[in-house]
């Protein structure tokens, strides 16, 4: 492919021109979006291979579709509002308190995006879980028969595991943002008597929020599409849309279902994600501007 | 200084030590533990044991270690090699159509990973390519997954670099090639470890587009921890998570030297 775009060129001088993106374009086009394509066909063909678009009433109608629908939004809402407060408040400290080791604890919150999502979801079953930690040792102390922490198995336990994964996401673009603000103006403001509470709503809140934006709406995308941490954690009542399109496709080989439900997954990510790239184009401009 | 009152910095820290603690160091140490355990039933293990790891390295899992570092290596270099091509391509691309085509290689990173195995699984289950079954599906997967990151690393680097470099090279008459091999690419080396790093990492822990796709015969990692704790088997589960978090970041520290190495020649 890359020979047909170069070929119209003086043949002595191979020259770098737009035509050598179709090979990447054609590897994409391929493997991503004729699948794509395939999953809005399916959605609406019959078994037969006819055209019909009862599917979507019929799936988006049930009482399962609307369940996960909710608890993704539910989850995804209060995890982005989690990880904003948690990741401010963490950058926050770091920055503006800084003390020895603060940049080595930062880079090592970092590194927690290397590990696989569903690593903390383990690690809270073996914590909060039924027969974890924490209850084995009430009902030890307490003599309770039953275990009396129970949160991991509802929309709480996910949100808390998200929470944990997805802060490190918006730290990075909010340590930046921190890092740009003059350390002078805040200096200022305070030997002004101004008190850190109206230095950060006045200063740093309003410097951060461009940051704050981009990195909620990246949560959003990242908990809208997660996976691993709602299929191990395995609670029955909180089944997610990615969740379903797997139990509709793997479980019950009902891969029209599973389609039509993909596509609607599908049209909300790529929402989140359009809102996301307008959040970073405005960090952008914002940081070109300053 | 934000705060200035010593009491109000001790806070400040001690706040950032409980909810660090909390929730980044105890799960880890956790898993840790548990990797080690033999019973545990109460506040701390009541044995500890290197069992877990002896039966999981020598039963299946071993074999899916394997399955998944191949798994991620091809992936990860494939995913590298394409996401530069495309990104110094688009370089030479005016400015309109370039922020399009920017866009539609990002786009795979919005797509639910289970989606994208669903798409895998509709469009090569049927003519004119059956990949259904096959080892090649996992790894296309992946590739698909991780495209975008890659792709998104190494045009930042590509960005943020100073033209003189390369306008020097051309004006003493470097040609294009010889120019984007010895000056542009040596440049960006930084920025492509990085996006190897990352992708690799994405991919030795994905799991949504991986459970959709997998054949019997090429089981990741990831697959293989959520069936030993799906069987109750816990702590195996937990030394075979301690395996992939390991492997993972022995590869990325590993990469991560590469830099300093090149540098130096």
């Amino acid at each position: 492919m890359a020979s047909d775009g170069v070929a119209v060129l003086p043949a002595a001088r191979l020259r770098l021109n737009g035509a050598w993106v179709v090979p990447p374009l054609g590897i994409l086009a391929a493997l991503f979006f004729y699948p794509l394509a395939l999953i809005i066909q399916q959605s609406v063909t019959t078994a037969g291979g006819l055209p019909d678009f009862g599917s979507y009433a019929r799936v988006l109608a049930g009482p399962l579709f609307a369940n996960a629908l909710l608890h993704t939004l539910e989850i995804a809402l209060l995890a982005t509002t989690g990880c904003l407060a948690l990741g401010f408040t963490m950058a926050l400290v770091l920055t503006f308190v800084p003390f020895p080791g603060a940049r080595a604890l930062s880079r090592l919150i970092d590194t927690f995006i290397a590990l696989p999502t569903f690593l903390i979801a383990l690690a809270l079953t073996f914590i909060y879980g039924s027969a974890g930690i924490a209850n084995m040792s009430i009902m030890q102390l307490t003599g309770a028969e039953e275990p009396p922490i129970d949160f991991l198995y509802t929309v709480a336990g996910v949100v808390l595991a998200e929470v944990t994964v997805y802060t490190p996401f918006v730290m990075r673009p909010l340590l930046a943002a921190f890092s740009l603000i003059e350390t002078a103006q805040i200096e200022v403001a305070s030997s002004l008597g101004a008190g850190a509470w109206r230095i950060i709503r006045r200063v740093i809140l309003p410097a951060a929020l461009p940051a704050l934006l981009a990195g909620g709406s990246l949560c959003l995308l990242l908990t809208v599409n997660e996976f691993g941490i709602v299929f191990f954690i395995g609670a029955k009542g909180v089944i997610t849309l990615p969740l379903l399109v797997y139990g509709k496709a793997i479980q019950e080989d009902d891969y029209t279902a599973a389609c039509v439900i993909a596509v609607v997954n599908i049209a909300l990510s790529l929402s989140l994600f359009l809102l996301y790239r307008v959040m970073v184009a405005r960090v952008d401009q914002g940081q070109r501007g300053a | 200084m934000l705060v200035w009152s010593l009491t109000g910095r001790i806070g400040a820290w001690s706040l950032l030590a409980l909810v660090f603690g909390l929730i980044y160091v105890l799960p880890l140490a956790v898993i840790a533990l548990a990797s080690f355990a033999g019973q545990w039933n109460s506040m701390l293990p009541s044995q500890l044991t290197l069992d877990n790891y002896a039966s999981v390295i020598a039963g299946e899992s071993g074999e899916q270690l394997r399955v998944s570092l191949i798994t991620a290596a091809l992936a990860s270099t494939i995913a590298l090699l394409s996401g530069t091509w495309a990104a110094i391509a688009l370089r030479t691309v005016a400015p309109a159509p370039r922020r399009l085509l920017d866009l539609l290689f990002f786009i795979p990173s919005a797509v639910p990973s289970v989606s994208v195995g669903l798409g895998l699984l509709v469009a090569f289950s049927q003519k004119p390519v059956l990949l259904n079954g096959t080892t090649a599906i996992v790894i296309i997967a992946h590739l698909v997954l991780i495209s975008a990151f890659t792709y998104g690393n190494v045009a930042a680097g590509l960005s943020r670099l100073p033209p003189e470099f390369e306008q020097v090279a051309e004006s003493l008459g470097a040609r294009p090639f010889y120019r984007l091999l010895h000056v542009t690419l040596p440049l960006v080396t930084p920025y492509l470890i990085a996006a190897l790093s990352l992708s690799f990492a994405m991919s030795m822990g994905e799991l949504g587009a991986t459970a959709m796709v997998y054949p019997p015969g090429w089981v990741t990692m990831p697959v293989g921890i959520f069936a030993l704790t799906d069987r109750g088997e816990v702590f195996q589960g937990a030394a075979l998570t301690m395996l992939l978090a390991v492997s993972t970041l022995a590869v990325l520290v590993g990469l991560s030297l590469v830099p300093a190495k090149a540098a130096a020649r």
